[in-house]
């Protein structure tokens, strides 16, 4: 663990319904720490990375991300990228719209996004699948394209929910084993949620058990 | 499967086969003859009205198809996104809406809007709108219901605000079921009749108004002819262009299996679901409330005058207009009894019949499809000029009008048998066999059961299409013989208030009466569902 912080989420408390998701979690990132926190299904690991994302709006608590309170921020101000367990590619865009995508958002010009996105393209190791359809992708292929897109974006912090969940077990290792370089060689603060043991201490520094928190 | 002897699907299909052929087939070829002239083609088509009137059916035609995706998006938004309380209600309130008689809409707005609009070209717009939101928020809404919301929480992760997550994301994803809304929507509102006839200036006429006008008003039989054709040309194009556009369009998105559907969390959410909600119910409630509010106000205040004197048809002492509305209720009843039993029996001879033959049977779906491709007002004008000469003068016929209206029901009867009946496991009818059972007793015991519940699906479909019926009506029907729908046009164009009160009365009357069938449609429709499969 380091000083600088990256990602804090503090006394995070989520009901739906009647049902309490989280009651008073924290949990602290550093920056350019990658953190694994792990929990049975449905124990609320994916709910506490969507309130870090914005995507849900926590009852009580407050979202840190370099020590700046984003709490009442909409989410595409929060420079919090976020992989899904299903990908959700724009199955309306082809691969490298996909990944300039983020770029996009920000105004980079097309010349210079399209640019970033063949190199993150080639940095997910597939060069030359700038032009075809997502639908046409593999499991593999689809998660690699989630994952550029994500990063191509820049955020301050990554957040991984599932990512490796439902690749078969050779796909899988490698593809822990890459995801561990690559977050590892771009310093970028992540969260990435699992119910995997192994693939939690492939990838993260740090393991945190979500019953503990 | 098919293992019915062919006397028994000869005998099923030969009634439907020859009533299709009587009186769909038969006044289609008529009309073709009587419009493939050189001199009526000519004409037609040099004249400048003609012009005229296809341009101002383009061009209402797309406005009101624009105007309704834009106002209906929202809604569609809310409806397929949240769940609130009242949801239901506004959800049936909104279909009610697009199942009433086009007079009935058009009497409506007409109650609706002050005198100084209330017969423009935009209170026909207005009309057209309010008709076919429930077109945008069912078929767009039920796409995206099922999109998955997080496709949008994507987006916003990699920065895209509320509005470009809408245009870059949401909008493109829903485009095909827009495309899908807007195509049926355009094909309601250019051949809009019933309600062009009510809210229409002068000036306001559709290539349908304009086929009505020609050929009763100023009998010009073969023009209009020719306007019937050069429209149903316009139709199979836009159906064409729009399978080809939704074809191309079609993705392979990953729908969720479920309903996103969730209660607002947020205050901000909160307030956009009950801003859009409450525009909704403004948007389709004003119009009744404002129809049946009229039906109650006078001159002098507010009375129930009209109600009580509707079978008071002397406007002064020994002065009569030739409408009773009175009359007309007992006509539509008739009528619409006749044209169920009609639409029922060889509804229910087809559906058996398609269900057992095979190709064959596909044939006979496509044929009895063709009326509802056909529009209303062609279908009673070839019937008008078809049936006009001995020994073929059926003019004056009682059972004429409700053999329309039957020509225009069965399609409806025979989807929705056709449908369950279809689902019945064939392996039911080998057990049955196994039994002993001959392969007609086998089929009776098994298939014919399952039509009953469809079949009364169908029938209250028939009656309220028949109870509203104007298109069609309004060639065939007879002085005295006045429906509902046309004593409502008749009244809501006469000046005087007391007329327009009771043109307003019976507006609400079938108002009422197609709600209630439709009701019944969903109340027979819903436990059906769950059956249907098993």
């Amino acid at each position: 663990m380091n000083d600088h912080p990256g990602l804090d989420l503090e006394g995070v408390t989520v009901s739906f319904g009647q049902l309490r998701v989280l009651d008073d979690t924290s949990i602290s990132v550093g920056a350019s720490e990658v953190v694994a926190l792990l929990g049975p299904s449905g124990s609320g690991k994916s709910t506490l990375l969507r309130v870090a994302a914005g995507i849900i709006t926590p009852d009580a608590g407050r979202v840190l991300v370099h020590g700046v309170d984003v709490t009442a921020r909409p989410t595409h101000l929060r420079g919090v990228g976020m992989v899904f367990q299903d990908n959700q590619l724009f199955p309306h865009l082809s691969v490298i719209e996909n990944v300039a995508f983020g770029p996009k958002m920000a105004g980079v010009a097309r010349s210079e996004r399209t640019e970033r996105a063949t190199r993150w393209l080639r940095r997910v190791g597939l060069p030359g699948f700038d032009d075809r359809r997502v639908t046409d992708l593999s499991g593999g292929e689809a998660k690699r394209v989630a994952l550029a897109r994500t990063l191509a974006a820049e955020p301050a912090v990554v957040l991984l929910d599932e990512p490796l969940t439902g690749l078969d077990r050779e796909l899988h290792d490698r593809l822990a084993d890459e995801l561990a370089t690559i977050l590892r060689d771009t310093h970028v603060t992540a969260l990435l949620v699992t119910h995997d043991r192994d693939e939690a201490t492939t990838i993260a520094d740090r393991t945190v058990q979500l019953a503990d928190l | 499967m098919n293992r019915l002897p062919r006397w028994l699907l000869v005998a099923l299909a030969i009634g439907p086969v020859t009533g299709l052929a009587i009186f769909y087939a038969w006044p289609f070829v008529t009309l073709l003859a009587e419009a493939v002239t050189a001199t009526a083609i000519t004409d037609t088509l040099s004249r400048r009205s003609t012009w005229e009137i296809v341009w101002f059916t383009v061009w209402q035609a797309v406005v009101s198809t624009v105007a309704t995706i834009v106002v209906g998006l929202a809604p569609a938004y809310v409806l397929a996104r949240f769940d609130f309380r009242g949801r239901t209600v506004l959800v049936g309130l909104l279909t009610a809406m697009f199942v009433l008689p086009t007079v009935v809409m058009g009497a409506a707005f007409l109650a609706l809007l002050p005198d100084s609009i209330d017969r423009t070209v935009w209170a026909v717009i207005g009309a057209h709108v309010v008709f076919n939101l429930a077109v945008v928020v069912r078929v767009v809404g039920s796409l995206w219901e099922h999109l998955p919301t997080d496709m949008e929480a994507a987006a916003a992760t990699l920065g895209a605000s509320r509005w470009k997550v809408a245009t870059q994301i949401s909008m493109p994803l829903v485009r095909p079921a827009v495309t899908a809304a807007a195509t049926i929507v355009f094909l309601f509102t250019f051949t809009s009749y019933g309600v062009i006839r009510i809210l229409g200036a002068p000036g306001t006429r559709t290539i349908e108004v304009e086929v009505w006008r020609r050929a009763t008003q100023l009998g010009d039989v073969g023009g209009a002819a020719v306007l019937a054709l050069l429209q149903l040309a316009a139709l199979v194009a836009i159906v064409s262009w729009s399978t080809v556009a939704q074809r191309r369009h079609a993705r392979a998105i990953g729908l969720l299996a479920t309903s996103a559907r969730r209660r607002p969390r947020t205050s901000g959410e909160y307030r956009f679901v009950a801003l859009i909600a409450g525009a909704a119910l403004l948007v389709v409630a004003a119009p009744l409330a404002a129809l049946v509010l009229r039906s109650f106000s006078t001159p002098t205040g507010w009375s129930t005058t009209a109600w009580t004197d509707l079978g008071e048809s002397e406007i002064r002492p020994g002065i009569r207009l030739g409408i009773d509305p009175v009359e007309a209720v007992v006509n539509s009843l008739t009528n619409a009894a006749w044209a169920t039993a009609f639409a029922v029996i060889v509804g229910a001879l087809a559906s058996l019949a398609i269900v057992a033959a095979g190709r064959a049977g596909r044939a006979l779906d496509g044929g009895l499809m063709l009326p509802l491709a056909t529009s209303a007002v062609t279908i009673g004008f070839g019937m008008l000029i078809t049936f006009d000469t001995a020994p073929f003068d059926w003019r004056a016929s009682w059972w004429l009008v409700p053999v329309g209206h039957a020509l225009i029901a069965v399609p409806f009867v025979v989807r929705t048998c056709v449908g369950v009946l279809r689902s019945v496991d064939p392996a039911l009818v080998g057990a049955a066999e196994t039994l002993g059972a001959s392969p007609v007793r086998a089929w009776r015991a098994t298939v014919v059961p399952y039509l009953w519940r469809p079949l009364a699906v169908g029938a209250a479909l028939a009656a309220s299409i028949s109870l509203g019926e104007f298109g069609a009506t309004s060639f065939l029907s007879r002085s005295g013989g006045e429906t509902m729908p046309i004593a409502i046009e008749q009244l809501l164009g006469r000046t005087g208030s007391v007329l327009q009160a009771q043109g307003f009365v019976l507006a609400t009357l079938l108002a009422a009466a197609t709600v209630v069938l439709v009701v019944i449609v969903e109340r027979l429709q819903s436990p059906l569902a769950g059956r249907a499969g098993r």
